[in-house]
């Protein structure tokens, strides 16, 4: 692997708030990312895929929320930089999208003028150069008739261009770090898939990096290099992409790729879902905060916080595989899995 | 969502004519880019070797467009345009000069203080003789000046701090909203009064002042409310999460977005500020000079003859009472156009 373009190490994020416990909501997160590279941070609603992305573009109010470790970009210690440096950044070297495409477009400015808005604003262009340049985003990102698209307004727009609008905005000055945050949630399965292809496309074509912020395996079979499984705010296992779907060794990721629907297997067969919710979480001092939705919990599982260790017991396919778990999954306990569906 | 105000309400009585837009809009060669984002890229990509001639439709526009079929609204904005008409052309149309005690040969303090109506005076003379209709209209002129302009000022200063408050938060927020709060807790036309009695000669821009500062606080807290409420919304933490500056984010994000509430206020504040007005009039803190007519201080002025000649207070009540009405209608229109959760 060639030199990390994105370093996080040991990012925690604490939630003070006042007349509340302190909750930490990332916890010692510690991942790369190299040029060209997509990677996925995959979890429930809650396990702090989120928090995590946002602190690493410091967009976290500072009342409130308590950022410590690192975060590195290109060298570069991001957590301690100035305000107005960070600025620069954000938009030209790192840009992040967003859920829900229509509330993350300002509703009363033409979309035009929000791409343009990015690229006046980062390399200096006059109006007439922004906006023709804009247009040349828009149609990148596969936008018809752009030229006239620049002069709607979001609420114009299909679900699948406003989502094409916002990934225009956020590649318009070729940042070398795209955060994608669930981009595909709010749009239904066809769109999906444009929007995945299309951020492939443009990643593989200009070698951004992308994190890929989301619930849906799915996305992460189509798309991510390296995985990253969070569960409680900490990672649970980090594995390339063939590995984990193919011998998912945390017990939290077994679930996770028990709980899809098959469309080969018996129509009857039932889903072997994860046991009750994020809710159910117990803290991770001296403990796997995992435990009491696990099927695999075992004696240590309660009284000794499992370390996230090398794991050289399964396929890695050259890769680091990482697990955090008292009791992995073993090829038998998959097996049962897959009868229990049956 | 936005091609609905275009399909016309079946038993409406704009239907008719509401239909003949949409064919009107259908066969006009440019006019399908508004309506059609139902057609998306259909639309988009029959078009697209078409010269671009469509403007966006925004959240203004549509607006308008559903307004245009609210009778409420038309109703309310044809009284307000008949009464700006009227003050504009008044001068002109007015059968007599205002000022002018063309009766007050009739005038007779004991026996008939106030002539009554009669040819050439539709509505009679006031007890200096000076015909009430001719002042009814130029009346018009005064009122609605001192409305526009005491409602523009308040917005103004409102719009002056709760942009600072709204965009700084913090303890600029803090300052500005606890000034905000003493100027509330004072009840508005005791602090009008307050305000006007102050100027040691009262004229009609003590009166724009007076109640200009009065509105202050409340457009302030309007928009600083809605300010906040933009601040922690997606699109401005997509502006921010792309390196938009402060400045940008304030007044291209921030500010338009929240300034719908604001606008509606100020169209519901006009009527307010015109009742007032009169109010100030009355009670003799107005324009002094009776010979340029204004409503509330004919109402004043006709206090003494209440009992036995009605008539010169129930005119003017009733001009004051209609205006209010027009832009009460306008602005209660207008804040449910806007208004997301009753849309469509």
């Amino acid at each position: 692997m060639s030199t990390p373009l994105l370093e996080v190490d040991d990012l925690s994020v604490r939630f003070t708030r006042q007349g509340q416990e302190p909750f930490t909501a990332v916890d010692k997160v510690t991942f790369n990312v190299a040029p060209g590279e997509v990677v996925g941070l995959v979890g429930e609603s809650g396990c702090g895929k989120s928090v995590t992305s946002l602190a690493i573009m410091r967009l976290l109010a500072r009342r409130g929320n308590q950022v410590t470790g690192s975060v590195r970009f290109a060298g570069t210690e991001l957590l301690t930089l100035p305000d107005a440096a960070m600025r620069d950044k954000r938009g030209a070297e790192l840009a992040m999208i967003f859920q829900d495409p229509l509330s993350s477009l300002n509703p009363v400015v033409p979309i035009g003028v929000q791409v343009s808005e990015v690229i006046t604003r980062h390399r200096g262009e006059n109006r007439a150069v922004a906006a023709r340049q804009a247009a040349e985003m828009l149609d990148k990102v596969g936008i018809p008739d752009p030229t006239r698209r620049l002069k709607e307004y979001p609420h114009q727009l299909s679900g699948g261009m406003r989502q094409r609008a916002l990934i225009a905005m956020a590649l318009a000055c070729e940042p070398r770090l795209l955060i994608a945050d669930e981009p595909t949630t709010a749009l239904d399965v066809t769109i999906q898939a444009q929007i995945l292809a299309l951020l492939t496309d443009l990643v593989e074509q200009s070698g951004t990096a992308l994190i890929m912020i989301t619930h849906d395996l799915g996305v992460v079979a189509g798309l991510c290099d390296g995985v990253n499984v969070l569960y409680g705010g900490r990672i649970v296992e980090r594995a390339k992409r063939h590995p984990l779907f193919a011998e998912p060794r945390h017990p939290y990721t077994g679930g996770l790729l028990g709980s899809i629907p098959r469309l080969d297997g018996d129509r009857d067969a039932r889903l072997f879902p994860i046991r009750g919710s994020v809710a159910d979480n117990i803290p991770w001092d001296h403990a796997c905060a995992f435990a009491p939705r696990c099927h695999q919990e075992g004696e240590k599982c309660r009284t000794v916080a499992p370390d996230l260790l090398p794991d050289e017991e399964a396929r890695t396919d050259g890769g680091l595989r990482l697990l955090r778990c008292h009791y992995p999954l073993t090829a038998a306990d998959r097996q049962r899995i897959e009868e229990g569906r049956a | 969502m936005t091609d609905s105000p275009r399909r016309p309400m079946p038993g409406t009585p704009s239907h008719k004519k509401a239909r003949l837009d949409a064919l009107a809009s259908t066969a006009a060669p440019s006019g399908s880019s508004g309506g059609s984002a139902g057609g998306g890229v259909a639309t988009a990509v029959s078009d697209a070797g078409r010269v671009a001639s469509g403007e966006g439709v925004s959240l203004w526009m549509s607006a308008w467009r559903r307004l245009r079929r609210d009778w409420v609204f038309l109703f309310g904005a044809a009284i307000v345009v008949l009464f700006i008409v009227l003050a504009v052309v008044a001068p002109l149309i007015a059968p007599h000069d205002p000022a002018t005690r063309v009766l007050i040969d009739q005038v007779n303090r004991q026996t008939n203080p106030v002539p009554g109506p009669q040819p050439g005076h539709p509505l009679g003379a006031d007890y200096q003789g000076r015909d009430v209709l001719s002042r009814l209209m130029v009346g018009a002129r005064q009122t609605l000046l001192v409305g526009v302009l005491a409602t523009l000022g308040g917005l103004l200063g409102g719009m002056t701090l709760g942009t600072l408050a709204g965009a700084f938060g913090g303890w600029v927020d803090s300052v500005v909203m606890r000034v905000v709060d003493v100027l509330l807790s004072i009840p508005s036309l005791l602090m009008a009064f307050s305000i006007a009695a102050m100027f040691r000669s009262p004229s009609q821009w003590t009166v724009i002042l007076a109640i200009a500062i009065v509105q202050v606080p409340v457009f302030a807290r309007l928009l600083r409310g809605s300010m906040l409420a933009q601040r922690h919304s997606d699109h401005v933490l997509a502006a921010r999460a792309l390196g938009v500056r402060k400045g940008p984010i304030v007044f291209r994000h921030m500010l338009p977005n929240a300034m719908g509430p604001v606008i509606v206020q100020a169209t519901l504040v006009l009527a307010t500020a015109i009742i007032d007005a009169a109010a100030l009039s009355f009670l003799g803190l107005g324009n002094p000079d009776d010979r340029s007519p204004e409503w509330g201080q004919m109402l004043g002025n006709a206090q003494p003859y209440f009992d036995s000649h009605p008539h010169l207070a129930v005119y003017p009540a009733l001009c004051i009472i209609v205006v209010a009405l027009g832009f009460t209608l306008v602005g209660e229109s207008l804040r449910e156009s806007l208004d997301p959760k009753s849309r469509r």
